[in-house]
């Protein structure tokens, strides 16, 4: 979470022993004397002896028979708790379900735990974004450790990307924490890839302070790079050198090659080599969350996707991006797709609708962010006039297009559907599309949250990213992506957050991860890898590529305006629509939502608000309601991306397909590509 | 007297109708706590009773919704796990494998079965409690 007051510390809450928050990354003796548990649990037996033991531990816990009761605690307490411990089967809350929407909104550590041992369940656990599963009966060693969660999950923080830096909300240095990153990266599979997400959402204050601390460890690749100690990604800069990556090949892209065609002053191959490290990150994540989504949304899809793919997908982006420019009034959009959809409109604040897809709400989620870019970068929104709506509109699909898209979904027919509806929508949109991408202030590009779980997840990487206003980033090349992608919710997501966010940022984590991984390859610019790949399925969306040019910022933006909109609101709306694929969008989102700010002019904020805790945005913003499906599935899709982070997509693939679940999405997206490992440096 | 509930405890292990679990308990039970183990039992069997119960109507309904009785079955094993009731656990497996396959029949016995082991367990529990106080 962004706030900037410390988060979640350990110890900042009430007297804790930690007193990280002061300083630094010693640890307070103490710790984890004092560490905040909430267990969750319908079982008044296990309640009772998990209470008992984890004082034992000298935590401080606090009991709850009822998932909603624990939300709402956690809700109006978000800095009240470090680690979350809950049973799977709860009567009145899936187990998955409130570690998803703990995941997206508050973004602590979730730990569940269930008698059931079965492999899927466990597996379920780890794609929601679960720091850990126990199998009951819980023993006390067990509970003994779960502090490291709370550290590891702090550590991501902190090392937030350096381009968060610059969009940091205290305007801290933005420590080039490339090494850092990817140190956490490699030592903690799961748990790193998490972080990673996190890091890019919640940048919030631990981060900024614990980077302060850990900036020094970086501070000689920065040395000798520009006069400044460390280089801050704009979004321009971002564009760059996605525009760069793009063109060498996300795979075979490598530092010093993408430095020699960014061709920026004072930039030296370290800045860059960590840059395309957090950067690969992130399109494994986008790629993974998308996976996930689009398997585990499948149930989501279900529902909406019929009606919602294609205009989510399109509805979000432009809707979004609109939305951001401040020229499509939220309530437009909202009713945009809501009718295009034919459902409610869940226009987020910014008015861009909010997909209740689960893909679109991927895609919704950039139009959450990318209302908040507008909001976020100082009101483009002129530019985007209302053309918007229809982009959004799903009334514009073309059933041919859907058509095309299919072929693309070799995934369960829920993602096709949506990829269908993305194709269609973006039909409609591509001539929307155009004319609003640049408008698209660049979005906030800390909508970028890290969607992963609790983890994710990852939401909280942006968090402080963010703020570079650059105005609209909405990325146009998301909705290419999103059309092409709709494999899953992810892509789906994914790509309205590419069209939101401008090509410099990093491809929302929001489901797109499915998307970015195809789109990366193509040669467009930055985010218009995206579109690329959108366009080529989408023969009618051609146009939209360019926009993620333009909109290359809305990342950015978008990340930052997710931070704000996330300090803003506390959305319960959000809550639900986490979305994960961005999640730093995601909390935006989530914070907008609830805010609902009518006014588009609330940037970040407004984004979210549009969303409307209706199911829909899960993407960045997250919509409403249904979000929470969305979240999980983003988690999930984060997190599974997260594993593949590790090199383990075979593994997940495996275990993916064991469970039932198609991996295909993550054949299909290539995600190995971005393997950090890859990452030359 | 000590030695008496140390006969009960014992007799309660050999006999499985504890485990380990059980010991994880009492190792959570101190000055402070003096009486977690016995608060626990009590605990479980408040509630588990309210689950035989529901297990029950479940069963004279005669549709069997195994969904249903596995659910309720789910939490009843998460419990007996808890507190380390061992021959308890054996038997809410055994039913709900038999609900896994749709065996009425098997589901039926078991639970007879079922009853019945809880029921001796929460007598020779009193025992123990009361022998220890």
């Amino acid at each position: 979470m962004m706030n900037p007051s410390q988060g979640r510390g350990l110890g900042s809450g009430g007297g804790s022993s930690s007193g990280r928050n002061k300083g630094g990354e010693a640890v307070v003796e103490m710790f984890p004397s004092g560490l905040r548990v909430l267990v969750v649990d319908d079982d008044p037996t296990c309640l009772m002896i998990l209470e008992r033991m984890l004082r034992t531990c000298l935590y401080e816990v606090t009991k709850c028979n009822r998932a909603e009761m624990a939300l709402s605690l956690l809700r109006k307490n978000k800095h009240g708790f470090d680690i979350v411990i809950s049973d799977v089967h709860m009567p009145d809350m899936d187990g998955f379900k409130l570690l998803e929407h703990v995941g997206l909104e508050m973004d602590l550590p979730v730990i569940m735990m269930s008698a059931d041992d079965s492999k899927s369940v466990v597996l379920k656990g780890v794609t929601h974004g679960a720091v850990d599963y126990l199998i009951k009966p819980v023993r006390m060693e067990a509970l003994k450790n779960i502090w490291q969660h709370v550290v590891r999950k702090r550590r991501s923080e902190w090392s937030v990307p350096e381009h968060s830096g610059s969009i940091e909300e205290t305007g801290q240095q933005q420590q080039q924490r490339g090494p850092a990153v990817s140190e956490d990266a490699a030592d903690d599979n799961a748990s790193s890839v998490n972080n990673e997400g996190n890091n890019w959402r919640s940048s919030s204050n631990n981060s900024r302070k614990r980077k302060e601390e850990e900036g020094d460890e970086q501070g000689d690749e920065d040395a000798s790079n520009l006069k400044k100690p460390r280089v801050v990604w704009s979004v321009e800069l971002h564009q760059q050198f996605v525009a760069a990556v793009n063109q060498l090949g996300v795979e075979k892209a490598v530092p010093k090659k993408i430095l020699e065609l960014m061709n920026v002053p004072g930039l030296t191959r370290e800045n860059v080599a960590s840059h395309l490290q957090k950067y690969r990150i992130y399109l494994r994540r986008l790629g993974g969350v998308s996976q996930h989504q689009g398997n585990l949304n499948n149930s989501f899809m279900t529902g909406q996707d019929a009606s919602f793919g294609p205009l989510s997908s399109l509805n979000g982006f432009d809707l979004q991006a609109l939305a951001v420019t401040g020229q499509l009034p939220a309530q437009s959009l909202a009713q945009l797709q809501a009718a295009g959809l034919g459902r409610p409109a869940m226009v987020s604040k910014s008015g861009l609708p909010v997909s209740s897809v689960v893909d679109e709400r991927s895609i919704f989620s950039f139009d959450n962010s990318k209302p908040r870019f507008g909001d976020g970068i100082g009101g483009h929104q002129t530019q985007q006039p209302q053309m918007n709506l229809l982009h959004g509109v799903p009334t514009g699909m073309e059933p041919r297009q859907l058509a095309g898209l299919q072929q693309q979904l070799p995934v369960g027919g829920n993602r096709m559907s949506i990829q269908q509806q993305i194709a269609a929508v973006r039909a409609g949109h591509s001539g929307m599309l155009m004319p609003q991408q640049q408008p698209f202030p660049r979005g906030p590009p800390s909508i970028r949250q890290p969607m992963l779980p609790n983890r994710i997840t990852e939401r909280s990487g942006f968090s402080g990213r963010s703020s570079v206003p650059e105005s609209s980033r909405v990325l146009p090349t998301s909705y290419t992506n999103l059309a092409t992608q709709q494999h899953s919710s992810t892509s789906v997501a994914f790509n309205s957050f590419q069209q939101e966010l401008p090509v410099n940022s990093f491809p929302l984590p929001s489901a797109p991860g499915l998307s970015v991984p195809t789109q990366v390859r193509k040669p467009h610019s930055s985010s218009s890898s995206y579109q690329e790949e959108v366009n080529s399925s989408e023969a009618g969306f051609a146009t939209p590529s360019y926009d993620m040019f333009s909109n290359r910022h809305n990342d950015w933006d978008l990340r930052s305006i997710a931070f704000d909109a996330h300090q803003d609101a506390e959305s319960v709306a959000f809550s639900n629509s986490e979305a994960f694929s961005s999640s730093s969008m995601s909390r935006n989102n989530n914070n907008n939502a609830t805010v609902a700010a009518t006014d588009l002019g609330r940037n970040q904020q407004q984004t979210l608000s549009g969303m409307v805790p209706h199911h829909q945005v899960y993407g960045n913003g997250g919509g409403g309601g249904s979000s929470v499906r969305v979240k999980s599935e983003r988690d999930t899709a984060a997190m599974a991306f997260h594993e593949q982070y590790s090199n383990q997509e075979d593994l997940m693939s495996a275990l993916l397909k064991q469970e039932g679940v198609a991996p295909v999405v993550d054949t299909e997206f290539d995600f190995d590509a971005y393997s950090i490992d890859d990452i030359p440096v | 007297m000590q030695r008496q509930v140390a006969l009960i405890k014992q007799s309660l292990f050999d006999q499985g109708y504890l485990d380990e679990q059980f010991i994880e308990l009492e190792e959570l039970q101190d000055d402070a706590n003096p009486n977690f183990v016995e608060e626990v039992a009590t605990l479980y069997f408040k509630d588990s009773a309210r689950l035989i119960s529901n297990i029950e109507q479940a069963l004279e309904r005669g549709s069997f919704d195994f969904n249903r009785l596995d659910n309720y079955m789910h939490q009843f094993k998460g419990s007996s796990t808890s507190i380390g009731a061992s021959k308890v656990k054996t038997e809410c497996t055994m039913f709900r494998e038999y609900c896994r396959v749709g065996n009425a029949e098997g589901c039926l016995r078991t639970f007879k079965q079922l009853k019945k082991e809880h029921a001796t367990l929460r007598k020779k529990l009193e025992q123990y409690f009361q022998a220890s106080k």
